[in-house]
């Protein structure tokens, strides 16, 4: 689903140029903790891997074609932060190289296929892994489903964006079924791809997997007819990381509940005025009402235009508004952080 | 893993536009396909221009229609695309050759098709007229973070040898006699991702180690200077700045 | 041999030992010490772990137990570019080593990367050439050259560093008799300490008058080129075997410098 230059109009293409560059930016600094000096060329491995993956594509209903991403594998492999890097570097590569995708566009397909599929598969991960028994089968498993889960999220984001900003008149609803839907199958696809590339690369390599830190064993060595024990590298990293995932679990739970709590529950609210209106109405106040400015946005009313079934409507919005928020919210957030603390990333650390 | 060599659409050749600097093509096309998608679709000859504008630079870099025409071909799935619009978009209805299309959705599919379609064509002259190890420099003398440069070049490297290392392994399935296409390719393809993954990057770790030996750290060293004169960045510009005038024209007309 | 200078040795490995990550461990414990200006030929069986040991004098292999000093600097993350700068390492296939378009711009590079530039880049670049004797091939893409040129260039590329040791890996392998003399009088010609891994034991008579014997993971031996290759015993132990005909006690090999 790369999208070329116009299918997007221009502020919405604006508003997540910026949102992936914020996006970019905040794992540049992420993964300068990821990183060693090792571990870039393996990130640059994993972008070519994508690249030719992602040469795969197959038509979808309504003339558009989809194809693999591999966020969730890139995430696996080199972590988070990086992974997000490589599928950035892989569109621009393909919109520069082989104009793959609009030059414009980039915000929007960063948006849409780097940034979701990595997070959302990241995420979904980090939490199997937690709720699995420890072991190489469970990372195995939980590659599978992460990569499952994050190919219909992506079509999610890009029928969002579609819908804030296609510079076309097709009904969301289609739009939505067809991309959705078909992103399920591929979904299956490339969670079987994602599942046996890992599995494979643990079983011979587990030191290239970056989901698998965990799992290392600490080594014995002889030295001179004597045992001794191998200083652990990782050991200064060990307690940002576990801060790091906590963080991370209360940001997905709140996340996760917040869209349950608009998507779904609001299906359920009540259609009659609230209070205001109400009382509003009652006292004929209302009369000198104005129409909001923004009153034909598409998400005026708390419903989605050419959405026709209210709850699903209703609904639509809703998750649609957690998802700007959160968003918005987090850029405000992070942006008023960084000048608030020092930059406290391990720099001058001494050798072992 | 060699170097330097061309990527599949770069086209050798010696015109003022494969000499100008990369930075400067990088930013004329960016701004030109930024002017474009700006226009508004109703004014429809000025996208004409543009088409012209492209065809002005082509002769100047020496590149073939017909080569620019074969590699439009990659929007293909988006023209069908375009194509569908007219059918399954809502609003007022209009009679064409006795089908019932929307108006709307007619408008719909010129946009996408006029804009994306000179949103490639101007990717591929740039591409066609700067090489990969160029581009790369033209990134990073733009300020895109070099770790992300760092992770393109390698990429570029490690494509390769992925490519090659692919080859190989069909050369051995096809000697044992295997032909499956579709779902059953996909299998097999699927199992041998692993190796495929661990034995490319078991070849390339060797180079990466003769670099890192040689003091890399992160970013191509710049061993030549690559910057660009007024008259270098004039001329890259005058595409973009013609793009301008027209779209302007478009929004006044 | 250099008169004892009271500067610090050039490398100093005392313990070390490692094991990769898979469990498979290759060195048991190396002590060695090679002073400055030295020419030291690291001997051994295929699988001794002579390559895995060379990695750790420039840090590319840690994370083992034991320490290596070089040059006075520890191996760490700390000094790792000024270590990097003052070792360089010359791999035993030159074609890992040249990846830049021409051999202008891969001898240029380990400079460029510690941050020379402009003039005195080219000035490093034309000595390193003309030190290997390739100045005329600078403006040549690699993979035109002869496999001997290659490696003449591959050396280039690691003297345009201007390193304090030079540690080479099977630098005589699949050179024609004539190549391998002119890399004998190129490596005689320059004033660094050198560490020297090969199985051509004849060239390491010829170069190295001091001699390591690596086997099983630890230093099986240390001493005098000559002495060591006349004991047969200990080279059976090891593995070692010298040439059809070649006799190192009637080989007057020259230890002194010119």
């Amino acid at each position: 689903m790369h999208v070329p230059d116009g299918f997007i109009d221009a502020p919405t293409s604006a508003a997540t140029g910026v949102v992936a560059a914020a996006a970019v930016a905040v794992s540049l600094r992420g993964a300068r903790r990821e990183l060693d000096e090792r571990t870039a060329p393996l990130a640059g491995l994993v972008a070519a891997f994508l690249f030719a993956v992602q040469m795969l594509n197959f038509p979808v209903a309504a003339g558009t074609s989809g194809h693999l991403l591999g966020g969730a594998l890139a995430a696996i492999l080199v972590g988070p932060c990086t992974g997000v890097l490589c599928v950035s570097v892989v569109l621009l590569m393909q919109g520069i190289l082989f104009a793959d995708g609009g030059l414009t566009a980039l915000g929007v397909n960063i948006t849409d296929m780097a940034i979701v599929t990595t997070v959302v598969g990241y995420a979904v991960f980090r939490v199997l892994v937690k709720v699995l028994p420890r072991g190489r089968r469970s990372i195995t498993v939980a590659s599978f489903v992460a990569a499952l889960v994050s190919v219909p999220a992506a079509s999610f984001a890009f029928t969002f964006i579609y819908a804030v900003g296609g510079t076309t008149d097709v009904s969301i609803g289609k739009v939505a079924t067809a991309m959705i839907g078909v992103h399920v199958l591929i979904g299956i696809g490339e969670a079987a791809i994602t599942a046996l590339t890992v599995g494979a690369v643990i079983a011979v390599r587990p030191d290239l997997v970056h989901g698998a830190r965990g799992l290392a064993q600490k080594l014995k060595l002889r030295v001179n007819g004597v045992l001794v024990d191998v200083p652990a590298p990782d050991e200064a990293r060990t307690a940002p990381v576990a801060a790091r995932t906590s963080r991370r679990a209360l940001w997905t739970t709140g996340l996760a509940t917040s869209l349950v709590l608009a998507g779904f529950v609001s299906f359920y609210a009540s259609a009659d005025p609230d209070g205001l209106e109400k009382v509003a109405r009652d006292k004929g106040i209302d009369s000198k009402t104005e129409q909001h400015a923004s009153a034909d946005s598409p998400l005026a009313d708390y419903g989605v235009k050419d959405v026709e079934n209210a709850r699903l409507s209703g609904g639509l919005a809703g998750v649609i508004g957690v998802g700007v928020t959160v968003v918005a919210g987090s850029a405000v957030f992070w942006a008023v952080r960084r000048r608030r603390t020092p930059d406290v990333s391990p720099t001058s650390t001494s050798a072992v | 893993m060699g170097a330097g060599h061309a990527h599949r659409l770069y086209r050798h050749g010696h015109s003022p536009v494969h000499a100008l600097p990369p930075h400067t093509k990088l930013a004329a096309t960016f701004a030109f396909v930024v002017v474009v998608v700006s226009t508004p679709r109703e004014a429809m000859w000025a996208f004409g221009l543009y088409a012209v504008l492209l065809g002005v630079v082509a002769y100047h870099a020496r590149v073939p229609a017909g080569f620019v025409l074969k590699r439009l071909l990659i929007e293909v799935p988006f023209v069908a695309f375009a194509v569908l619009m007219p059918f399954v978009a809502e609003g007022a209805r209009v009679d064409v050759l006795g089908l019932s299309l929307s108006v709307n959705g007619l408008w719909g599919a010129w946009n996408v098709l006029a804009k994306g379609t000179l949103g490639v064509a101007a990717s591929v002259l740039l591409a066609s007229t700067t090489e990969l190890r160029e581009l790369l420099l033209g990134l990073q003398r733009l300020k895109l973070p070099p770790l992300l440069v760092q992770i393109a070049s390698f990429m570029i490297r490690y494509g390769d040898v992925i490519t090659d290392e692919m080859r190989r392994m069909r050369i051995a399935r096809e000697s044992r006699g295997f032909e499956a296409r579709g779902v059953k390719h996909w299998g097999v393809l699927a199992k041998s991702a692993g190796a495929l993954f661990i034995r490319s990057y078991e070849r390339g770790e060797r180079v990466h180690l003769a670099m890192v030996s040689r003091g890399y750290a992160g970013s191509m060293p710049v061993i030549d200077e690559v910057t660009a004169s007024r008259a270098q960045w004039s001329y890259a510009l005058a595409l973009p700045v013609a793009a301008l005038v027209v779209c302007l024209l478009g929004w006044t007309l | 041999m250099d008169p004892v200078s009271t500067a610090a040795a050039s490398v100093e490995v005392s313990g070390l030992a490692f094991a990769y990550p898979d469990g498979h461990q290759a060195l048991f414990g190396v002590d060695f010490r090679i002073e400055r200006g030295e020419r030291v030929a690291l001997l051994g069986p295929n699988g001794a772990g002579k390559t895995t040991l060379v990695l750790h004098l420039n840090g590319i292999l840690t994370g083992g137990a034991g320490t290596v000093t070089v040059a006075g600097l520890p191996v760490g993350k700390r000094h790792m570019p000024e270590i990097r700068r003052r070792v360089g390492i010359v791999f035993q296939d030159p074609d890992d080593q040249l990846f830049m378009p021409t051999v202008r711009e891969d001898v240029a590079f380990g400079p460029a990367a510690a941050g020379v530039k402009g003039a005195e880049l080219e000035a490093r670049v034309d000595r390193a050439l003309a030190q290997v004797g390739m100045g005329e091939f600078k403006d040549r893409p690699p993979h035109h050259l002869s496999f001997g040129q290659r490696r003449r260039v591959a050396v280039a590329t690691v003297l345009a560093m201007e390193p304090e040791i030079l540690v080479l890996d099977e630098p005589s392998s699949n050179l024609d008799p004539a190549s391998r003399r002119e890399l004998a009088d190129i490596l005689r010609s320059l004033d660094v300490t050198v560490l020297m891994v090969t199985h051509d034991l004849p060239y390491a008579l010829e170069l190295c008058p001091r001699s390591l014997i690596l086997s099983e993971g630890v230093i099986a031996a240390d001493g005098r080129t000559a002495e060591l290759l006349s004991e047969d015993a200990l080279m059976r132990a090891h593995r070692l075997e010298l040439p059809f005909g070649f006799d190192p006690r009637s080989v007057t090999a020259d230890t002194s410098r010119p």
